[in-house]
């Protein structure tokens, strides 16, 4: 298995950090749909993974497949490692 | 219905130590009746005949249940990987070893098959919701009395993660209620 440098458990743990908000504001708009501040804060949240997933996957391959991500030759996808090998 | 699978956990897993016994007791919360599986189950099934403004709380609830899913299976996978038989053997695990190895499979602590017993889909609204918000709590409480029984602070750190966002989904469905009972009060019978 592919020993992964520190900093890839920096940008790993970044990115869930920004995934968790996410999670926690889209089950708290599920049930409060009208709080605009709050839907204001999702959307530059949103932006800010589009970002810190395209450098994460320049460096450490794509996230998620069927698309919607890049492939290098070869296709990289099934690379280790997987989430439960880190 | 298509999920997008993303290869990274919700929230970072460490063990300390190879510990069979812990995976022993976490395997409730994988293949067990207040479980993970059960959870993603039951809201993804009960979706599609529920009321049109709470189908996205229990699209969305059921999807990140799939993700603690995920991250039950790699604390168990990560205390047994480096396990010897003998070190499984005395943890207990010794039946499970017998049938399935280092495999992981949809059982409780006790080894009882999954089964779908374990989720409801009553059609009405309320109860179902209600046996959400009872399926959450449960849960919860499920993982208090597992990280009672572990002495390992970095697997706690991950099981604390995990009962907190019971609370957050109890809580969450406790606001459905609500908002269905809204929409029923602001129904007009003549």
């Amino acid at each position: 298995m592919k020993q992964m440098p520190k900093e890839y458990y920096e940008r790993l743990e970044e990115l869930q950090a920004v995934d968790f908000a996410l999670v926690e504001l889209t089950l708290y708009l599920d049930t409060h749909p009208t709080d605009y501040q709050a839907i204001q804060q999702f959307n530059q949240l949103a932006q800010k993974r589009r970002q810190l997933k395209k450098q994460f996957e320049a460096a450490y391959g794509p996230l998620e497949q069927f698309g919607h991500s890049y492939s290098n030759y070869p296709w990289n996808w099934d690379d280790t490692p997987w989430p439960w090998q880190v | 219905m298509m999920w997008i699978y993303e290869k990274k956990l919700q929230y970072p897993v460490r063990v300390s130590t190879c510990n069979p016994r812990l995976a022993k007791y976490l395997i409730e919360q994988y293949g067990g009746a207040d479980g993970e599986l059960a959870a993603a189950l039951r809201y993804l099934n009960q979706r599609y005949t529920l009321p049109s403004k709470v189908i996205g709380l229990l699209n969305d609830i059921g999807t990140e249940e799939l993700a603690h899913l995920e991250m039950i299976a790699t604390m168990v996978y990560k205390l047994t990987k480096d396990a010897t038989p003998e070190q499984l053997k005395e943890a207990g695990l010794e039946p499970h070893y017998v049938d399935h190895e280092r495999a992981l499979f949809y059982h409780n602590a006790a080894g009882v098959p999954f089964t779908a017993t374990y989720i409801q889909a009553k059609g009405d609204p309320i109860t179902d919701l209600y046996e959400d918000i009872a399926a959450e709590e449960k849960a919860r409480a499920t993982y208090q009395w597992i990280i009672n029984m572990s002495d390992d602070p970095d697997l706690n750190d991950g099981l604390r993660f995990l009962r907190e966002r019971e609370i957050i989904h109890s809580q969450r469905f406790r606001e459905a209620v609500e908002i269905l009972k809204e929409e029923r009060n602001q129904k007009k019978f003549f």
